[in-house]
Protein backbone atom coordinates (compact mmCIF):
# COMPACT_ATOMS: atom_id res chain seq x y z
CA UNK A 1 0.00 0.00 0.00
CA UNK A 2 2.40 2.33 0.82
CA UNK A 3 4.84 1.31 -2.16
CA UNK A 4 1.53 2.30 -4.12
CA UNK A 5 1.53 5.51 -2.73
CA UNK A 6 4.85 6.02 -3.26
CA UNK A 7 4.97 5.42 -6.90
CA UNK A 8 1.79 7.57 -7.30
CA UNK A 9 3.29 11.18 -5.82
CA UNK A 10 6.78 10.49 -6.94
CA UNK A 11 5.21 9.79 -10.45
CA UNK A 12 2.69 12.78 -10.34
CA UNK A 13 5.93 14.60 -9.38
CA UNK A 14 8.02 14.12 -11.82
CA UNK A 15 5.48 14.42 -14.48
CA UNK A 16 4.36 17.84 -12.71
CA UNK A 17 7.61 19.19 -12.87
CA UNK A 18 8.22 18.38 -16.26
CA UNK A 19 5.13 19.78 -17.41
CA UNK A 20 6.25 23.13 -15.59
CA UNK A 21 8.77 23.40 -18.25
CA UNK A 22 6.95 22.70 -21.22
CA UNK A 23 3.10 23.86 -20.64
CA UNK A 24 2.44 26.72 -23.32
CA UNK A 25 0.63 28.72 -20.99
CA UNK A 26 2.92 30.12 -17.78
CA UNK A 27 -0.19 30.05 -15.86
CA UNK A 28 -0.85 26.26 -16.55
CA UNK A 29 2.85 26.54 -15.70
CA UNK A 30 2.43 27.54 -12.69
CA UNK A 31 -0.41 25.35 -11.39
CA UNK A 32 1.36 22.18 -12.41
CA UNK A 33 4.29 23.93 -10.00
CA UNK A 34 1.55 23.62 -7.48
CA UNK A 35 0.59 20.31 -8.25
CA UNK A 36 4.27 18.96 -7.61
CA UNK A 37 4.42 20.90 -4.47
CA UNK A 38 1.21 18.97 -3.37
CA UNK A 39 2.97 15.14 -4.56
CA UNK A 40 5.74 16.37 -2.30
CA UNK A 41 3.56 16.85 0.66
CA UNK A 42 2.45 13.53 0.09
CA UNK A 43 5.70 11.90 0.08
CA UNK A 44 7.08 13.29 3.10
CA UNK A 45 4.07 12.45 4.97
CA UNK A 46 4.79 8.63 3.48
CA UNK A 47 8.12 9.12 5.14
CA UNK A 48 6.60 10.56 8.63
CA UNK A 49 7.61 13.60 8.30
CA UNK A 50 3.65 15.15 8.58
CA UNK A 51 5.11 18.49 10.65
CA UNK A 52 6.94 19.21 7.21
CA UNK A 53 4.70 18.22 4.78
CA UNK A 54 2.38 20.41 6.40
CA UNK A 55 4.33 23.51 6.37
CA UNK A 56 5.17 22.57 2.54
CA UNK A 57 1.47 22.95 2.00
CA UNK A 58 1.03 26.31 4.30
CA UNK A 59 4.09 28.04 3.18
CA UNK A 60 5.14 27.16 -0.84
CA UNK A 61 1.99 25.74 -2.24
CA UNK A 62 -0.54 28.47 0.37
CA UNK A 63 1.22 31.55 0.48
CA UNK A 64 4.24 31.36 -2.54
CA UNK A 65 2.48 29.79 -5.18
CA UNK A 66 -0.48 31.82 -4.84
CA UNK A 67 2.08 35.16 -5.26
CA UNK A 68 3.54 33.51 -8.22
CA UNK A 69 0.23 32.94 -9.44
CA UNK A 70 -0.71 36.57 -8.96
CA UNK A 71 2.11 37.65 -10.73
CA UNK A 72 2.28 35.23 -13.70
CA UNK A 73 -1.50 36.30 -14.58
CA UNK A 74 -0.89 39.60 -14.29
CA UNK A 75 1.71 39.02 -17.05
CA UNK A 76 1.45 40.40 -20.43
CA UNK A 77 3.78 38.88 -22.72
CA UNK A 78 3.70 36.96 -26.05
CA UNK A 79 3.75 33.38 -25.69
CA UNK A 80 4.89 32.62 -29.36
CA UNK A 81 7.61 34.59 -28.67
CA UNK A 82 8.88 33.40 -25.39
CA UNK A 83 8.77 30.04 -27.03
CA UNK A 84 11.27 30.33 -29.85
CA UNK A 85 13.62 31.09 -27.05
CA UNK A 86 13.38 28.37 -25.51
CA UNK A 87 17.05 27.21 -27.53
CA UNK A 88 18.88 29.87 -26.34
CA UNK A 89 18.18 29.17 -23.14
CA UNK A 90 18.53 25.33 -22.84
CA UNK A 91 22.22 25.00 -21.72
CA UNK A 92 22.38 27.85 -19.55
CA UNK A 93 19.03 25.98 -17.89
CA UNK A 94 21.09 22.75 -18.57
CA UNK A 95 24.19 24.06 -16.81
CA UNK A 96 22.06 25.03 -13.51
CA UNK A 97 20.42 21.11 -13.03
CA UNK A 98 23.72 19.40 -13.63
CA UNK A 99 25.21 21.80 -10.91
CA UNK A 100 21.96 21.28 -8.67
CA UNK A 101 22.28 17.54 -9.08
CA UNK A 102 26.03 17.31 -8.18
CA UNK A 103 25.01 19.55 -5.10
CA UNK A 104 22.20 17.43 -4.57
CA UNK A 105 25.07 14.02 -4.36
CA UNK A 106 27.82 15.74 -2.66
CA UNK A 107 24.90 16.68 0.27
CA UNK A 108 23.26 13.21 0.37
CA UNK A 109 26.74 11.63 0.39
CA UNK A 110 28.40 13.96 3.51
CA UNK A 111 25.23 13.26 5.67
CA UNK A 112 26.46 10.58 7.94
CA UNK A 113 23.48 10.61 10.33
CA UNK A 114 24.61 12.69 12.65
CA UNK A 115 21.99 15.59 11.92
CA UNK A 116 19.51 13.06 12.29
CA UNK A 117 18.48 14.29 15.78
CA UNK A 118 14.96 15.12 14.99
CA UNK A 119 14.22 11.72 13.07
CA UNK A 120 15.97 9.71 16.01
CA UNK A 121 14.75 11.63 18.68
CA UNK A 122 10.84 11.30 17.40
CA UNK A 123 12.00 7.61 16.97
CA UNK A 124 13.39 7.32 20.43
CA UNK A 125 11.08 8.95 22.54
CA UNK A 126 7.77 8.34 20.59
CA UNK A 127 6.69 11.97 20.19
CA UNK A 128 5.37 13.35 17.24
CA UNK A 129 7.83 14.90 15.11
CA UNK A 130 6.70 18.54 15.77
CA UNK A 131 7.64 18.39 19.54
CA UNK A 132 11.11 16.74 18.41
CA UNK A 133 11.98 18.92 15.85
CA UNK A 134 11.44 21.89 18.38
CA UNK A 135 13.63 20.24 20.94
CA UNK A 136 16.46 20.29 18.36
CA UNK A 137 15.74 23.75 16.37
CA UNK A 138 15.37 25.86 19.81
CA UNK A 139 18.61 24.05 21.60
CA UNK A 140 21.22 22.57 19.37
CA UNK A 141 20.40 24.34 16.47
CA UNK A 142 19.26 28.09 18.00
CA UNK A 143 21.90 30.09 16.35
CA UNK A 144 21.30 28.76 13.01
CA UNK A 145 17.83 29.15 13.59
CA UNK A 146 18.44 32.52 15.08
CA UNK A 147 20.59 33.54 11.66
CA UNK A 148 17.65 32.52 9.13
CA UNK A 149 15.16 34.59 10.90
CA UNK A 150 17.68 37.81 10.68
CA UNK A 151 18.35 36.83 7.02
CA UNK A 152 14.33 36.74 6.49
CA UNK A 153 14.03 39.69 8.32
CA UNK A 154 16.86 41.66 6.17
CA UNK A 155 15.36 40.48 3.02
CA UNK A 156 11.93 41.59 4.31
CA UNK A 157 13.27 45.04 4.91
CA UNK A 158 14.94 44.80 1.67
CA UNK A 159 12.04 44.79 -0.42
CA UNK A 160 10.75 47.04 1.30
CA UNK A 161 12.97 49.71 1.35
CA UNK A 162 13.13 48.79 -2.59
CA UNK A 163 9.89 49.07 -3.19
CA UNK A 164 8.70 51.93 -1.15
CA UNK A 165 8.12 54.94 -3.07
CA UNK A 166 6.73 58.72 -1.18
CA UNK A 167 4.34 60.17 -3.95
CA UNK A 168 3.43 63.81 -3.83
CA UNK A 169 0.01 64.66 -4.00
CA UNK A 170 -2.02 61.80 -2.78
CA UNK A 171 -4.59 62.60 0.10
CA UNK A 172 -3.89 60.13 2.95
CA UNK A 173 -6.34 59.29 5.43
CA UNK A 174 -5.98 59.79 8.83
CA UNK A 175 -7.60 56.61 10.39
CA UNK A 176 -7.58 57.96 13.62
CA UNK A 177 -8.71 61.20 12.75
CA UNK A 178 -11.85 59.72 11.01
CA UNK A 179 -12.95 57.72 13.92
CA UNK A 180 -12.78 61.03 15.87
CA UNK A 181 -15.73 63.32 13.45
CA UNK A 182 -19.02 63.06 15.15
CA UNK A 183 -22.21 65.14 14.22
CA UNK A 184 -21.29 68.11 16.36
CA UNK A 185 -18.00 68.92 14.35
CA UNK A 186 -18.92 67.66 10.92
CA UNK A 187 -22.36 68.83 10.56
CA UNK A 188 -23.26 72.32 10.97
CA UNK A 189 -27.23 72.77 10.93
CA UNK A 190 -28.68 75.81 8.96
CA UNK A 191 -31.49 77.34 9.16
CA UNK A 192 -32.44 78.86 5.55
CA UNK A 193 -35.42 81.39 4.67
CA UNK A 194 -37.38 81.34 1.49
CA UNK A 195 -35.68 83.96 -0.96
CA UNK A 196 -32.50 84.13 1.09
CA UNK A 197 -29.23 82.59 0.54
CA UNK A 198 -26.59 81.21 3.25
CA UNK B 1 -10.93 -10.94 2.52
CA UNK B 2 -8.23 -9.42 4.95
CA UNK B 3 -8.36 -6.98 7.46
CA UNK B 4 -6.89 -4.07 5.23
CA UNK B 5 -10.01 -4.27 3.17
CA UNK B 6 -11.97 -4.01 5.94
CA UNK B 7 -10.64 -0.41 7.74
CA UNK B 8 -11.19 0.78 3.74
CA UNK B 9 -14.31 -0.22 3.83
CA UNK B 10 -14.81 1.06 7.29
CA UNK B 11 -13.25 4.22 6.41
CA UNK B 12 -15.37 4.91 3.10
CA UNK B 13 -18.38 4.70 5.22
CA UNK B 14 -17.01 6.85 7.67
CA UNK B 15 -15.95 9.21 5.05
CA UNK B 16 -19.66 9.06 3.14
CA UNK B 17 -21.15 9.10 6.70
CA UNK B 18 -19.70 12.73 7.14
CA UNK B 19 -20.26 14.00 4.07
CA UNK B 20 -24.11 13.21 4.18
CA UNK B 21 -24.69 14.42 7.31
CA UNK B 22 -22.58 18.02 6.85
CA UNK B 23 -24.45 18.50 3.04
CA UNK B 24 -27.63 17.56 4.69
CA UNK B 25 -27.10 20.32 7.48
CA UNK B 26 -25.58 22.98 5.21
CA UNK B 27 -28.94 22.75 3.47
CA UNK B 28 -30.92 23.95 6.72
CA UNK B 29 -27.79 26.40 7.76
CA UNK B 30 -28.06 28.02 4.72
CA UNK B 31 -31.94 28.30 5.15
CA UNK B 32 -30.91 29.22 8.52
CA UNK B 33 -28.56 32.28 7.23
CA UNK B 34 -31.30 33.41 4.96
CA UNK B 35 -33.86 33.29 7.68
CA UNK B 36 -31.72 35.02 10.39
CA UNK B 37 -31.08 38.05 7.34
CA UNK B 38 -34.13 38.37 6.46
CA UNK B 39 -35.53 38.59 10.33
CA UNK B 40 -33.13 41.64 10.95
CA UNK B 41 -34.60 43.21 7.70
CA UNK B 42 -37.78 42.47 9.05
CA UNK B 43 -38.97 40.17 5.94
CA UNK B 44 -40.34 37.17 5.99
CA UNK B 45 -37.18 35.08 4.44
CA UNK B 46 -38.16 31.78 2.09
CA UNK B 47 -41.27 30.18 3.29
CA UNK B 48 -42.89 28.58 0.22
CA UNK B 49 -41.62 25.68 -0.40
CA UNK B 50 -42.27 22.76 2.58
CA UNK B 51 -43.43 23.50 5.99
CA UNK B 52 -41.82 27.10 6.68
CA UNK B 53 -39.98 27.26 3.91
CA UNK B 54 -37.67 24.37 5.22
CA UNK B 55 -37.37 22.78 1.81
CA UNK B 56 -35.85 26.19 0.03
CA UNK B 57 -32.16 24.86 -0.24
CA UNK B 58 -33.28 21.22 -1.69
CA UNK B 59 -35.76 23.66 -4.52
CA UNK B 60 -32.91 25.80 -4.92
CA UNK B 61 -30.30 22.40 -5.59
CA UNK B 62 -32.19 21.06 -8.39
CA UNK B 63 -32.98 24.09 -10.05
CA UNK B 64 -28.85 24.78 -9.99
CA UNK B 65 -28.04 21.27 -11.42
CA UNK B 66 -31.30 21.14 -13.73
CA UNK B 67 -29.77 24.42 -15.77
CA UNK B 68 -27.52 24.76 -18.52
CA UNK B 69 -23.66 24.80 -18.05
CA UNK B 70 -22.69 28.08 -20.19
CA UNK B 71 -18.96 28.23 -20.58
CA UNK B 72 -17.82 31.72 -22.26
CA UNK B 73 -16.03 31.59 -25.37
CA UNK B 74 -12.72 32.76 -24.35
CA UNK B 75 -12.36 30.66 -21.27
CA UNK B 76 -9.52 28.36 -20.52
CA UNK B 77 -12.50 25.26 -20.15
CA UNK B 78 -10.09 22.97 -17.92
CA UNK B 79 -9.19 25.26 -15.30
CA UNK B 80 -12.36 27.08 -15.58
CA UNK B 81 -14.23 23.66 -14.88
CA UNK B 82 -11.45 22.77 -12.31
CA UNK B 83 -12.10 25.65 -10.26
CA UNK B 84 -15.39 24.86 -8.86
CA UNK B 85 -14.18 21.52 -8.57
CA UNK B 86 -11.37 22.35 -6.47
CA UNK B 87 -12.95 24.58 -4.11
CA UNK B 88 -15.34 22.01 -3.43
CA UNK B 89 -13.22 18.80 -2.84
CA UNK B 90 -11.11 21.07 -0.46
CA UNK B 91 -14.33 22.14 1.21
CA UNK B 92 -15.05 18.81 1.82
CA UNK B 93 -11.52 17.25 2.96
CA UNK B 94 -10.90 19.42 5.43
CA UNK B 95 -14.02 17.37 7.67
CA UNK B 96 -11.49 14.21 8.16
CA UNK B 97 -9.73 15.96 10.78
CA UNK B 98 -12.55 17.46 12.99
CA UNK B 99 -13.40 15.85 15.95
CA UNK B 100 -17.07 15.60 16.43
CA UNK B 101 -17.17 14.10 19.97
CA UNK B 102 -14.98 11.97 21.82
CA UNK B 103 -13.31 9.63 19.24
CA UNK B 104 -15.69 10.80 16.75
CA UNK B 105 -12.74 11.99 13.96
CA UNK B 106 -12.33 9.59 10.86
CA UNK B 107 -8.49 10.57 10.65
CA UNK B 108 -6.94 11.92 14.56
CA UNK B 109 -3.98 13.11 13.18
CA UNK B 110 -0.61 14.35 15.05
CA UNK B 111 -0.89 17.51 13.13
CA UNK B 112 -4.76 18.31 12.58
CA UNK B 113 -4.85 22.28 13.07
CA UNK B 114 -1.52 22.70 10.55
CA UNK B 115 -3.52 20.48 8.34
CA UNK B 116 -7.13 22.50 8.64
CA UNK B 117 -4.57 25.85 8.20
CA UNK B 118 -3.10 24.16 4.76
CA UNK B 119 -6.44 23.40 3.57
CA UNK B 120 -8.10 26.33 4.33
CA UNK B 121 -5.27 28.24 2.51
CA UNK B 122 -5.53 26.28 -0.36
CA UNK B 123 -8.77 27.45 -0.78
CA UNK B 124 -7.92 30.36 -2.36
CA UNK B 125 -6.92 28.55 -5.89
CA UNK B 126 -10.57 28.03 -6.51
CA UNK B 127 -11.13 31.46 -6.30
CA UNK B 128 -8.17 32.58 -8.05
CA UNK B 129 -8.33 29.89 -10.91
CA UNK B 130 -12.29 30.44 -11.18
CA UNK B 131 -11.30 34.80 -11.54
CA UNK B 132 -8.61 34.09 -14.43
CA UNK B 133 -10.19 31.37 -16.10
CA UNK B 134 -12.91 33.24 -17.01
CA UNK B 135 -11.03 35.83 -19.63
CA UNK B 136 -13.46 38.51 -17.94
CA UNK B 137 -12.93 41.69 -16.01
CA UNK B 138 -14.71 41.14 -13.31
CA UNK B 139 -14.06 37.93 -12.27
CA UNK B 140 -10.10 38.61 -12.73
CA UNK B 141 -10.57 41.72 -10.56
CA UNK B 142 -12.55 39.09 -7.59
CA UNK B 143 -9.71 37.25 -7.80
CA UNK B 144 -7.16 38.99 -7.20
CA UNK B 145 -8.64 40.90 -4.70
CA UNK B 146 -9.43 37.43 -3.11
CA UNK B 147 -5.86 36.19 -3.38
CA UNK B 148 -4.34 38.89 -1.50
CA UNK B 149 -7.29 39.35 1.23
CA UNK B 150 -7.12 35.51 1.77
CA UNK B 151 -3.16 35.53 2.30
CA UNK B 152 -2.91 38.76 4.23
CA UNK B 153 -5.59 37.20 7.13
CA UNK B 154 -3.89 33.78 7.46
CA UNK B 155 -0.95 35.53 8.83
CA UNK B 156 -3.05 36.33 11.71
CA UNK B 157 -5.39 33.20 11.83
CA UNK B 158 -2.02 31.58 12.04
CA UNK B 159 -0.49 33.50 15.11
CA UNK B 160 -3.73 32.96 17.01
CA UNK B 161 -3.58 29.09 16.71
CA UNK B 162 -0.10 29.38 17.75
CA UNK B 163 -1.34 31.48 20.98
CA UNK B 164 -3.59 28.52 21.64
CA UNK B 165 -1.20 25.21 20.59
CA UNK B 166 1.01 27.68 23.42
CA UNK B 167 -1.23 26.48 25.81
CA UNK B 168 -1.79 22.90 24.87
CA UNK B 169 1.46 21.79 23.51
CA UNK B 170 -0.34 19.41 21.06
CA UNK B 171 -1.10 19.94 17.31
CA UNK B 172 -3.77 17.49 17.25
CA UNK B 173 -7.39 18.92 17.57
CA UNK B 174 -8.61 16.26 20.34
CA UNK B 175 -6.18 17.67 22.89
CA UNK B 176 -6.81 20.99 22.25
CA UNK B 177 -10.50 20.16 23.25
CA UNK B 178 -9.13 17.58 26.16
CA UNK B 179 -7.18 20.66 27.03
CA UNK B 180 -9.93 22.62 27.76
CA UNK B 181 -11.74 20.13 29.97
CA UNK B 182 -12.19 20.69 33.74
CA UNK B 183 -14.50 23.85 35.37
CA UNK B 184 -16.92 23.53 32.66
CA UNK B 185 -17.57 27.07 30.35
CA UNK B 186 -14.72 28.59 32.79
CA UNK B 187 -12.19 26.61 31.31
CA UNK B 188 -12.46 27.10 27.75
CA UNK B 189 -9.82 29.12 25.78
CA UNK B 190 -12.27 32.19 24.95
CA UNK B 191 -12.17 33.11 28.43
CA UNK B 192 -8.57 32.89 28.53
CA UNK B 193 -7.83 34.56 25.12
CA UNK B 194 -10.93 37.15 24.63
CA UNK B 195 -8.88 39.15 22.08
CA UNK B 196 -7.55 36.36 20.35
CA UNK B 197 -11.17 34.55 19.89
CA UNK B 198 -12.28 37.89 18.44
CA UNK B 199 -10.11 38.64 16.10
CA UNK B 200 -9.93 34.89 14.78
CA UNK B 201 -13.62 35.36 14.52
CA UNK B 202 -13.30 38.72 12.23
CA UNK B 203 -10.11 36.76 10.77
CA UNK B 204 -12.35 34.27 9.77
CA UNK B 205 -15.11 36.10 8.55
CA UNK B 206 -12.57 37.65 6.09
CA UNK B 207 -10.67 34.01 5.30
CA UNK B 208 -14.08 32.72 4.08
CA UNK B 209 -15.20 36.28 2.09
CA UNK B 210 -18.20 36.57 4.50
CA UNK B 211 -19.81 40.00 4.58
CA UNK B 212 -18.15 42.31 5.82
CA UNK B 213 -14.80 41.54 3.98
CA UNK B 214 -16.82 40.24 1.15
CA UNK B 215 -14.86 42.01 -1.47
CA UNK B 216 -14.27 39.44 -4.15
CA UNK B 217 -17.99 38.85 -5.13
CA UNK B 218 -19.21 42.79 -4.12
CA UNK B 219 -22.01 43.24 -6.34
CA UNK B 220 -22.01 46.66 -6.25
CA UNK B 221 -18.88 46.66 -7.67
CA UNK B 222 -18.02 43.66 -9.71
CA UNK B 223 -21.67 42.27 -9.69
CA UNK B 224 -20.59 38.76 -8.44
CA UNK B 225 -16.81 38.82 -8.67
CA UNK B 226 -14.87 35.52 -9.80
CA UNK B 227 -18.56 34.06 -10.01
CA UNK B 228 -20.09 36.16 -12.73
CA UNK B 229 -19.26 33.51 -15.37
CA UNK B 230 -20.56 30.77 -13.55
CA UNK B 231 -23.75 29.26 -13.79
CA UNK B 232 -25.55 25.83 -13.43
CA UNK B 233 -23.37 23.08 -11.06
CA UNK B 234 -20.40 24.60 -11.78
CA UNK B 235 -21.98 27.77 -9.57
CA UNK B 236 -23.79 25.54 -7.20
CA UNK B 237 -20.15 23.78 -5.83
CA UNK B 238 -18.72 27.20 -5.52
CA UNK B 239 -21.52 28.00 -3.40
CA UNK B 240 -21.77 24.75 -1.10
CA UNK B 241 -18.00 25.09 -1.12
CA UNK B 242 -18.27 28.64 0.26
CA UNK B 243 -20.37 27.46 3.05
CA UNK B 244 -18.99 24.14 3.79
CA UNK B 245 -15.63 26.81 4.32
CA UNK B 246 -17.97 28.91 6.56
CA UNK B 247 -19.35 25.74 8.31
CA UNK B 248 -15.33 24.63 8.78
CA UNK B 249 -14.73 27.88 10.30
CA UNK B 250 -17.68 27.72 12.83
CA UNK B 251 -16.57 24.14 13.61
CA UNK B 252 -12.55 25.21 14.21
CA UNK B 253 -13.71 28.63 16.23
CA UNK B 254 -15.49 25.97 18.17
CA UNK B 255 -12.72 23.48 18.64
CA UNK B 256 -10.16 26.48 19.95
CA UNK B 257 -12.04 28.18 21.26
CA UNK B 258 -15.62 27.04 22.46
CA UNK B 259 -14.21 23.88 23.92
CA UNK B 260 -15.46 21.82 20.94
CA UNK B 261 -17.77 18.72 22.31
CA UNK B 262 -17.64 19.66 26.26
CA UNK B 263 -20.32 20.42 27.90
CA UNK B 264 -20.55 23.98 29.81
CA UNK B 265 -21.81 22.88 33.16
CA UNK B 266 -19.13 19.69 33.05
CA UNK B 267 -21.05 16.90 32.82
CA UNK B 268 -22.76 15.26 29.61
CA UNK B 269 -20.51 15.98 26.88
CA UNK B 270 -21.09 14.62 23.47
CA UNK B 271 -21.85 15.51 19.70
CA UNK B 272 -25.00 17.56 21.09
CA UNK B 273 -23.04 20.39 22.65
CA UNK B 274 -20.56 20.56 19.57
CA UNK B 275 -23.39 20.75 17.16
CA UNK B 276 -24.62 23.64 19.15
CA UNK B 277 -21.84 25.51 19.48
CA UNK B 278 -21.39 25.23 15.46
CA UNK B 279 -24.66 26.50 15.11
CA UNK B 280 -24.35 29.33 17.88
CA UNK B 281 -20.90 30.76 15.26
CA UNK B 282 -22.78 29.90 11.81
CA UNK B 283 -25.69 32.27 13.66
CA UNK B 284 -22.80 35.12 14.85
CA UNK B 285 -21.93 34.98 10.99
CA UNK B 286 -25.51 35.34 9.76
CA UNK B 287 -25.52 38.67 12.38
CA UNK B 288 -22.76 40.02 11.03
CA UNK B 289 -23.51 39.37 6.86
CA UNK B 290 -26.95 41.18 8.01
CA UNK B 291 -25.90 44.13 10.35
CA UNK B 292 -22.10 45.39 8.97
CA UNK B 293 -21.80 47.56 6.16
CA UNK B 294 -18.79 46.32 3.64
CA UNK B 295 -15.46 47.63 4.44
CA UNK B 296 -13.32 49.38 1.48
CA UNK B 297 -10.12 47.67 0.01
CA UNK B 298 -7.27 49.83 2.01
CA UNK B 299 -9.54 49.57 5.06
CA UNK B 300 -9.20 45.73 4.63
CA UNK B 301 -6.14 45.68 4.40
CA UNK B 302 -4.99 48.15 6.96
CA UNK B 303 -7.11 45.79 9.48
CA UNK B 304 -5.05 42.91 8.50
CA UNK B 305 -1.89 43.74 8.48
CA UNK B 306 -1.77 47.13 10.82
CA UNK B 307 -3.93 46.17 13.50
CA UNK B 308 -4.53 42.31 13.36
CA UNK B 309 -0.79 41.02 12.49
CA UNK B 310 0.99 43.11 14.90
CA UNK B 311 -1.75 42.32 17.82
CA UNK B 312 -1.39 38.93 17.66
CA UNK B 313 1.85 38.86 17.61
CA UNK B 314 2.17 40.74 20.62
CA UNK B 315 -0.59 38.00 22.13
CA UNK B 316 2.11 35.34 20.85
CA UNK B 317 4.74 36.53 23.20
CA UNK B 318 2.54 38.12 25.98
CA UNK B 319 1.06 34.15 25.99
CA UNK B 320 4.30 32.52 25.97
CA UNK B 321 5.82 35.32 28.26
CA UNK B 322 2.92 34.75 31.01
CA UNK B 323 3.82 30.80 31.22
CA UNK B 324 7.30 31.46 31.33
CA UNK B 325 6.96 33.59 34.25
CA UNK B 326 4.49 31.56 36.21
CA UNK B 327 5.94 28.45 34.95
CA UNK B 328 2.74 26.78 33.57
CA UNK B 329 2.82 23.74 31.85
CA UNK B 330 0.79 23.20 28.33
CA UNK B 331 -1.50 20.96 28.43
CA UNK B 332 0.03 18.04 27.19
CA UNK B 333 2.84 18.16 29.50
CA UNK B 334 0.80 18.14 32.90
CA UNK B 335 0.11 14.77 34.79
CA UNK B 336 -3.82 14.56 33.32
CA UNK B 337 -2.51 14.34 30.13
CA UNK B 338 0.12 11.62 30.67
CA UNK B 339 -3.51 9.48 32.69
CA UNK B 340 -5.35 9.90 29.09
CA UNK B 341 -1.95 8.47 27.76
CA UNK B 342 -2.12 11.62 25.40
CA UNK B 343 1.29 13.81 26.90
CA UNK B 344 4.12 15.06 25.25
CA UNK B 345 7.20 14.15 27.05
CA UNK B 346 9.62 16.95 27.19
CA UNK B 347 12.78 15.38 25.13
CA UNK B 348 16.12 16.59 26.34
CA UNK B 349 18.62 18.19 23.72
CA UNK B 350 20.46 15.99 22.16
CA UNK B 351 24.33 16.02 23.47
CA UNK B 352 26.36 18.96 22.52
CA UNK B 353 29.43 17.19 21.69
CA UNK B 354 27.95 16.41 18.13
CA UNK B 355 27.64 20.10 17.38
CA UNK B 356 31.31 19.74 16.69
CA UNK B 357 31.94 17.21 14.12
CA UNK B 358 30.21 18.12 10.38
Amino acid sequence: MQAIAFYLFSTVAVIAGTLVVFAKNPVHSVLWLILAFFSTAGLFVLMGAEFLAMLLMIIYVGAVAVLFLFVVMMLDIDFAELRGSVAQYLPLGLAIGVVLMVELTVGFAAWTGLERDAIEASAVYGTTNAHALGAVVYTKYVYAFQAAGLILLVAMIGAIVLTLRTREGVRKQDVWAQMQRDPKTAVELKDVRPGQSL
Amino acid sequence: MNDGFWTFLIILGQCLAVMIAVLISLAFLLYMDRKVWAAVQLRKGPNVVGPFGLLQSFADFLKFVMKEIVIPAGADRTVFLLAPMLTFVLASIAWVAIPFAEGWVISDMNVGILYLFAISSLGVYGVIMGGWAGNSKYPFLGGLRSAAQMVSYEVSIGFVIVCVLLMVGSLNLSDIVHAQAGAGVLSWFFLKQPVMFIVFFISALAETNRPPFDLPEAESELVAGYQVEYSSTPYLLFMIGEYMNIVMMCALTTILFLGGWLSPIGVGHGLFWFVLKVVFCFFMFAMVKAIVPRYRYDQLMRLGWKVFLPLSLAFVVLTAGWMKIFDIQPWAYTEKAHEMGRGAMIIEAPAATKTEDS
